[in-house]
């Protein structure tokens, strides 16, 4: 086990490393291949409606007319220990992690993502455990009530659940429980750290709007799987054993219907870590979504460059953690 | 009325039944005490089966599993059933464990384990009885067996349901059993996934698993059908060791009359849901008297005979066990049906004793199947 996970974190460290030069190359290798000019370039790092003088001096702060893995080197050298933007006339300083520097507003972007990573850790953490509990159990019901009434009308919202955006379910939440009837009045962050009651309150609504689409499609698998796995030969032999049948559901039955979901979570989860950015505007909670929303907007490349290497990275250690969990729940994958 | 009554019998099959009961109840009156029936006498043998029967309601129709068929049993003998695919031998089994799809499935008759009745059981008490009292070899080890769990995992579960004992001595109890099916390095193997055994090991695993909690019953359900040829002599003679050790009963499933030949004291031939034959080893070997038995006789493969002809085979298919034929089930496929003057399409043959313990269900008469018996037997030497 131990060689496994040694063998999977070095087989991480070089994703990450592929992972960023993919990113690097979306950023400034392809658009300089289909024939844009490094002044061109320049322009879109520096926001909207830039001065000549200023995009001249953004060219030079990136180094654009540099040979292409001097700037990788650059950019990963950043990652690590940070950079300076030298333009000349103007330095700026971007501490590591440097995850590029925001020429618009005169900041590196990770401090900026910093204070938003609570947020999106804090939703998707929140509505993962509430749509793993929720889908797996009512999937493992429905399996072992299969064409009852429980079954079929789990089913049908669970259809729905899958149907139906969160803009949707999110305003219709929001109508009901903020508005109509103020359960839940005012969706804001408030760190756990500060008062846990206050922030697991003000996010339950968006915990189970988001819980809700993934529920829904987690409690389809896992009845699915669950179905398959009740008819297995080796479930039959538990059975002969004289084994409880709640142990031959959960020990035998449950463990081996698991394995498909832990690789859909950790997909699932590893995405809405880059930022669940939907809900976040439904809710307006200002998390790593909204962040990439108002770079968007801003035209800010910078930022939507460092977004998407951390949600890049979230993903690759989200599929890190579930590699070891299956692992561990699967011995043949460990040998 | 003697023995339980499914739900949903169609009234030709009922008709049958009231035939079968009246001639039981004759039986008796003319003292043959050998004569399994389904009656009202207590079990004497160990494990003792009375009319059973498992149908199973299905979309197209009532699957008519096992059908009206009784054995007996005792502690140190080995009963073989034998039949081809689909004629309910499996099934058969897995009734005698109570692991038929409760949900639908509809079964009565009676099972007797030690004087108990397994069908009239409460679950939970069926529950008990399996893997302790009765316990099951099956087929296919590698799907048997849990892929996830280690070998001495799945092995203590069993010892350590049925069992008050700690963890680690139901590991020592694992450890020791594998020794004793002849895994080698029992001591580290024991922490094997199954994935690591060979098949022959899983198979000698699955029957570690099976003798955890010294079973009086140990079915074995073709436990040498998936695995090498030259394995399934070992594992054959491993079960026959391990019954004489342990004085366990055994129930041979097999399709292979040359495994019966070698472990069974007595054969029961299955034919859609129902016995055909009914006998001791020596009786279905020597003088076999139903021409199904004759047909798996006839096609099994024989070294002591130089290979002048084809294996003979038994021409067409089982029947569905939705719509089983008219009158004898067999007669389709029967080369003798012509001689029994229509009998054979339109009445169900009766198991008929033709010798001491030996049962036959076919309307040809006893002087006649020896006459065949022994016509067929020339030719083929």
């Amino acid at each position: 086990m131990i060689t496994f996970i040694v063998r999977r974190l070095i087989a991480t460290v070089f994703l990450l490393v592929v992972v960023s030069a993919i990113t690097f190359a979306i950023f400034f290798l392809i658009p300089r291949l289909a024939g844009v000019t490094t002044y061109q370039l320049a322009t879109e790092y520096v926001g909207r409606n830039p001065t000549a003088t200023a995009i001249r001096q953004v060219e030079k702060q990136l180094g654009l007319d540099a040979p292409l893995y001097l700037q990788y080197g650059r950019f990963l050298k950043g990652l690590v220990v940070g950079a300076h933007y030298n333009s000349g006339t103007a330095t700026a300083y971007c501490p590591p992690p440097c995850f590029g520097y925001s020429f618009r507003s005169q900041t590196p972007v990770w401090p900026q993502m910093v204070s938003d990573i609570p947020v999106t850790l804090s939703l998707a953490i929140g509505a993962a455990v509430i749509w793993l509990i929720a889908g797996v159990s009512i999937g493992v019901l429905s399996a072992l009530k299969r064409g009852t009434l429980f079954d079929r009308f789990s089913m049908g919202v669970a259809l729905a659940g899958v149907s139906l955006p969160i803009f949707f379910t999110g305003l219709i939440a929001l109508e009901l429980f903020s508005y109509k009837w103020p359960i839940f009045p005012n969706v804001t962050f408030v760190p756990f750290t500060q008062n846990p009651f206050l922030w697991a309150k003000n996010l339950i609504l968006p915990w189970i709007v988001l819980a809700f689409l993934y529920a829904a499609l987690y409690a389809r698998l896992t009845r699915a799987g669950m179905l398959e796995t009740m008819s297995e030969d080796y479930i039959r032999t538990a059975r002969a054993k004289g084994l409880p049948e709640r142990m031959v559901i959960v020990k035998h039955g449950l463990r081996a219907a698991l394995t498909p979901i832990v690789t859909i979570f950790g997909m699932d989860l590893g995405l809405l870590l880059g930022g669940a950015i939907i809900t976040e505007v439904t809710f307006s909670l200002h998390g790593l979504g909204l962040f990439t929303v108002e770079a968007v907007q801003n035209q800010d490349l910078p930022e939507i460059l460092g977004v998407t290497l951390l949600a890049a990275f979230f993903i690759v250690i989200a599929n890190l953690f579930v590699d070891i969990l299956y692992a561990y729940i699967d011995p043949r994958v460990r040998h | 009325m003697a023995g339980g009554e499914g739900p949903a019998r169609d009234d030709r099959a009922d008709g049958r039944l009231t035939r079968l009961r009246a001639r039981d109840r004759g039986d008796r009156r003319s003292g043959e005490p050998e004569v399994p029936v389904p009656g009202q006498s207590p079990p004497t043998a160990m494990l003792d089966v009375r009319d059973l029967r498992i149908h199973f309601p299905t979309m197209d129709g009532l699957v008519k599993a096992v059908d009206g068929v009784s054995f007996t049993l005792d502690r140190g003998r080995t009963l073989g059933i034998v039949g081809e695919s689909g004629s309910g031998k499996s099934v058969t089994s897995l009734g005698i464990l109570g692991l038929y799809h409760s949900g639908n499935a509809q079964i009565s008759g009676k099972i007797y384990l030690d004087g108990e009745d397994v069908v009239a059981a409460p679950q939970a008490r069926v529950r008990e009885l399996r893997g302790s009292k009765m316990a099951m070899i099956f087929q296919d080890p590698l799907s048997s067996l849990h892929p996830y769990y280690t070998i001495g995992n799945q092995i203590a579960e069993a010892y350590l349901i049925h069992n008050k004992v700690s963890k680690k001595a139901a590991r020592a109890h694992a450890v020791e059993l594998l020794e004793r099916v002849g895994i080698p390095q029992a001591a580290s193997r024991v922490d094997d996934y199954p994935h690591q055994f060979s098949g022959g090991m899983r198979q000698r695993a699955m029957i570690a698993m099976a003798l955890s909690c010294d079973p009086e019953l140990l079915i074995a359900d073709e436990p040498t059908t998936a695995l090498d040829v030259t394995v399934q002599a070992q594992i054959l003679d491993l079960i026959s060791d391990l019954q004489q050790e342990y004085d366990s009963a055994v129930i041979m499933i097999t399709h292979d009359l040359g495994v019966v030949a070698e472990l069974a004291d007595d054969v029961l031939v299955m034919y859609a849901g129902r016995t055909a034959e009914y006998g001791s080893s020596e009786d279905i070997f020597a003088h076999p008297g139903h021409p199904y038995t004759w047909g798996l006789l006839g096609s099994m493969p024989r070294l002591d005979r130089t290979r002048l002809d084809r294996l003979l085979s038994i021409r067409g298919t089982p029947p569905s066990l939705i719509n089983v034929p008219e009158g004898c089930p067999f007669h389709p496929r029967c080369d003798y049906a012509a001689r029994t003057n229509g009998r054979s399409e339109n009445e169900v043959p009766a198991l008929r004793q033709v010798g001491p313990g030996h049962l036959v269900a076919c309307h040809l008469s006893t002087d006649e199947q020896r006459r065949i018996w022994a016509e067929r037997a020339k030719v083929a030497s």
